[in-house]
Formats: structure tokens, sequence, C-alpha cells
């Protein structure tokens, strides 16, 4: 992806950064799913430079509406979910643990 | 009736539970049909707890103050053992291992659960059409959208089906369908309510809270559901105020705002009428009200649909296909991960996963989500400097009333646009909730927000009781 500074406003997005996006998020679109996302994600970034009327520069970003606290608490054991009820809801377990495809070539 | 004289008949051992439980399946048989409100309904789990009420009652003790008042919760709150959808593919018909904080609460209260309410899939959306299950209908008038994205939740209050619901407002998915559907809906500050067993949306926004009949219903269940949680790391620790001595007490000498650019351009003429009836009304009480402008709300959009998708393209990451839901299994995990994600999620979450993907991305992140945030900051801003002078703001909660289902499915925009009102508030943390006030267009139910600094629900109360009682 092209790199931008925060001071010049970026170029619209292309069916190649939808494409992008879309292997990052690990979605798999049609040619037609691209055109239609491209073009809506297009009027969406378009209308939030409406932003661009503001002077920024020395605002502060907000993360989250109150700042957020380590909370601490006594080192407790207390009862937690149920495993078996857990796995009973997995797609596919083994031997108490969830079981997957190969991660990484062919299965041993 | 309402929630609190059914509790108080339940209470008192006039009515059982069973027979209150009753009365709403069969409402709920007549025309749940024609509105679709519920994913599910939990006929045989509601019993069992009407029953376990009465059981109560009959031994002399006290369920609480819901007692036997049948409640209906959005289908993204997780209710142990029974199926929670989010309205998605991707979690099949999942049974969540525990209960949410909030379903807990409305157990231990006495309250009868009557069912999961249908939204737009993963809370994405403002008209219930985006679920993968079909789309809600308005209960008065069924060719229109019940708003969203708890437009089940809405509905089900508005047709009877239970006393009072519950769903989550991350952007104005509480506000705008209670709007839209002529009923009370109140989105409290941000942590006031737990959000463990809440399935996330965008983390730094979502907010759960009631739908009901009337002010006082409304305030009776945020009492019940509020207060800290210690499995929520951003809930309130401040205890929750009571209510109840807010909503006899009127406006005199009050200082109410109405916010000039929420009245602007998009929004319907009978509704900004509707809006300045309900701000004289509060003067005629005594307060004082005047137009007040919080220029950086026009921004709330820009800022909204960029921070919501960013934070959901993360939080719905977990949804692979790994430990729970819809698994398209391939022969590689990789693959796997394509397949389920693609076969599970539909259009309108796809596109905010992207959106979000993009804007938290190498190069964009400043131009974009980084600005966004700055933009929070503003309307935060703006928001404390007009609460100097006002005890509580007001505007329309939606910029028009119930709209045709299909009308704004096809332009994203479109329907973004409908936010406009209430994402402000969500952006600060602020608690706001609508209130119904006469009609517009076709006779269609009009709702007027108000709005209150963070923690100020008392005040939000107080007004939101003498709008109620100047529109009946």
């Amino acid at each position: 992806m092209p790199e931008t500074t925060p001071t010049a406003p970026p170029t619209p997005i292309t069916t190649d950064d939808v494409a992008k996006v879309a292997a990052l998020a690990r979605l798999s679109l049609t040619d037609d799913e691209l055109e239609a996302f491209t073009g809506q994600l297009r009027s969406i970034l378009e209308h939030a430079r409406d932003v661009e009327a503001l002077d920024l520069d020395d605002v502060p970003p907000t993360h989250h509406p109150y700042p957020l606290r380590n909370v601490f608490r006594a080192d407790e054991v207390t009862p937690g979910v149920d495993r078996d009820e857990v796995l009973g809801e997995a797609p596919a377990t083994e031997a108490g643990m969830f079981r997957v495809p190969p991660v990484l070539g062919e299965a041993p | 009736m309402t929630a609190r004289e059914i509790a108080s008949s339940v209470r008192a051992g006039d009515r059982s539970a069973v027979q209150i439980l009753d009365e709403h399946l069969a409402r709920i048989d007549a025309r749940e049909g024609e509105i679709h409100a519920f994913n599910h309904v939990m006929a045989d789990e509601a019993r069992r707890s009407a029953e376990a009420v009465d059981a109560t009652i009959a031994a002399g003790g006290d369920p609480g103050p819901l007692a036997g008042v049948v409640v209906a919760v959005k289908d993204n709150l997780c209710t142990r053992g029974v199926p929670t959808t989010c309205s998605s593919h991707i979690l099949g018909q999942w049974r969540p291992p525990y209960d949410a904080t909030v379903i807990q609460r409305l157990a231990d209260a006495g309250a009868t659960i009557v069912g999961k309410t249908n939204l737009d899939e993963f809370a994405m959306g403002s008209s219930t059409e985006n679920s993968a299950f079909g789309a809600t209908r308005n209960p008065v008038d069924t060719t229109r959208v019940p708003g969203g994205s708890s437009g089940g939740s809405a509905a089900a209050v508005a047709a009877g089906f239970a006393s009072v619901s519950f769903g989550s407002d991350t952007g104005g998915s509480i506000r705008q369908p209670a709007a839209l559907c002529g009923v009370v809906g109140v989105k409290p500050t941000f942590g006031r309510v737990s959000r463990y067993g809440l399935i996330a949306f965008a983390s730094s926004l979502d907010q759960i809270g009631p739908f009901a009949t009337d002010v006082a219903d409304a305030a009776l269940c945020i009492e019940v559901v509020a207060g800290h949680d210690r499995r929520d790391s951003t809930s309130i620790p401040e205890a929750f105020p009571p209510l109840g001595v807010e909503l006899g007490r009127g406006v005199d000498g009050l200082r109410i705002g109405v916010v000039t650019e929420l009245l602007g351009d998009g929004v319907e003429p009978e509704v900004a009428a509707r809006t300045r009836e309900a701000a004289d009304s509060l003067a005629a009480a005594g307060a004082t009200v005047e137009e007040v402008s919080v220029p950086a709300t026009v921004f709330g959009l820009s800022a909204y649909y960029l921070i919501a998708p960013a934070e959901a393209s993360s939080n719905l990451a977990r949804f692979d296909g790994v430990r729970f839901g819809l698994r398209e299994e391939r022969s590689s995990m990789p693959e796997t991960y394509d397949a389920t994600r693609t076969a599970g999620f539909g259009a309108e979450v796809k596109r905010r996963i992207m959106l979000g993907t993009y804007a938290l991305s190498a190069g964009y992140f400043d131009a974009y989500y980084g600005k966004a945030q700055k933009v929070r900051t503003t309307i935060i801003r703006d928001f404390e400097s007009a609460y100097e002078s006002y005890d509580a703001l007001i505007s329309p909660s939606s910029p028009c009333v119930a709209f045709r289902l299909g009308d704004k499915t096809a332009d994203p925009m479109a329907m973004y646009r409908n936010d406009v009102s209430t994402v402000p508030s969500s952006l600060a943390g602020h608690p706001a909730m609508s209130v119904p006030f006469g009609s517009g267009a076709d006779g269609l139910p009009v709702g007027i927000q108000v709005m209150a600094p963070a923690l100020g629900e008392p005040m939000m109360f107080r007004v939101a009781a003498a709008i109620e009682e100047a529109a009946t």
C-alpha cells in the first residue's frame, strides 16, 4: 500500500487496496463483490473527509471515553467455565482439545 | 399493564408469573409470524423460571423487583445453554457456556426471560434488515422497518410480546429503534452496565440498555442491571443512583439546550416540529430552553464510521471456525479461516471489517483512525462546554420516522445517516435516551432524544419524564 503522511489527503481506495484488506481480514471476494465493495468503501471514506475542515493538529486522540485503570484483585481460585461444556460447542475436538486442519503443510 | 404493575401484582400474590407468561406467549403466537421479533422463543425455559417465581411466592419469599415480568433480550447477549447467534450464520446455533451478567441480574430479580430477539448481524445496521435470519417488521406498520440494530427488542415491546426488553447501543442501536417503534429506549453512560457476556462489536462504544413502554419502567430495568461487575474491566465502580425520586420532580428551573446541528438538513420537517414542541413543553413546565450549538456533532458520523469498524475488525477476528460456531473445513487451517469467514459473515459485516482493517493499516492510520480519534476528543469538548450552561440537551432521536423495508439497503451511506443524532453521545460515552413524542409523516412515531453528561442519568430521566408527561 502507498505510504501517505497525515497532512496529505489519501488517494481514493482502489480495488487493489480492497483485495489486500480482504486478504488480511481472511475474506474471499468475487470480482463483482470487489467492485461493489470498492465503490461503497470509497463513498464512506469520501464522507469521512469532511473532518479535514477541522484543525486537529494540537488535539489529543481519545481511545476510550473514560481513563482505564488496571484493576488488581486477590489471586484466588474461583470456578471457571466447564471445559466439556465449552468443547461441546466446538466444531471438532480430540482428547480435550480443539482439533483443526494442518496449519503448516501436510498432516503427519 | 406496566412492568411495575405486573411485578407488584405478582409479589402481592394477586396474579401468578405463569399466568403473566401465558398472556405474553398468546400474543407471540398471534403476531410473531408477521413481526419476526425473535430468533428464538424460550417458551420452556421461561415457564420453568415463571414456575420458580410462583414457588417462591407460595413459600412466602420475594422473587425480586421484576417478579413475573416478561423480558426479551437481544440475541448478542449470552444465555447459558440457549442459542446465541448475533443474527449471523457464523455462530451457527452456538450455545454459550455462561450467562451474561445482565441475564444473571434479570433472573435474580425474578424476571421471566421469554426469548432472544433479532438484530442486524453483529449489531451492524439501523433497520434489522441485515439479519441472516430475515428482517423484523415494525409492529406499528409492518411495511416499515423497526429501526436497528436492536429492532427485535424494540418490536417485542411495541407488540406486547414482552413488558420490557434489553438491547445494545453502539451508535444508536437502542435509541433509534425505540423512536421508530414508539417506545422508550435508554443508552446508559458507558460503563454503567456490565458488558460481560455481550458479544463485542466496538468495545469503546458498546453499552447495554432497556426498552420499555414508559420512562418509569425503563428506570426500574436499568436499576436492576446497572452497577459494578468485577468481570467487566470497563465497569464503573460508583453505585447506580436511585431514579424513582427524579421522575416526579419536574423541570422547573432547569436549563435545557436544543442542539442546533441535530435539527439541520436531513431532518424530516414533522420530526423537527415535534422536537420544537417538546422543547416548548419543557419551557411551559418552567425550564429555560434555548437552542445551543454543539459544533463538532456534525462530524460524529465520520468519526463513528471509522472508529466502530476499526474496533469491529479486531473484535470479529475471533470468529475463525476453531472454537465455536460455523466451520467450513478445508485441507489447511488458512483455507479453513477464509472459507469459514466468507461463508459465515453477511455483506454489511464484511464491509465494516474491511473498512476497519483499511483504516487501521499502515499508511492510512493517521489519515483515518488517528484523525477520527481526535474528532472524538473535539466532540467531547464541545459537549462539555454545552453542559457548562445546560443541565441536559435534546434533539430528535432519529432524523426520520420508520422507513419502508428495502428503502435504504442499496446504499450503505444512506443507511448510516440514520445514526446522525445518536452517534455523538456514543462517542462521548454519555447517557442518552429516546422518549416517544407524538407522530410524524403517515402517523408514525417520533422519538425525542434526551442527552446528559457522564453519570447524568438522574437528570436525563427527570427531563425524559417531563417530556413523557407532556406527550400524554
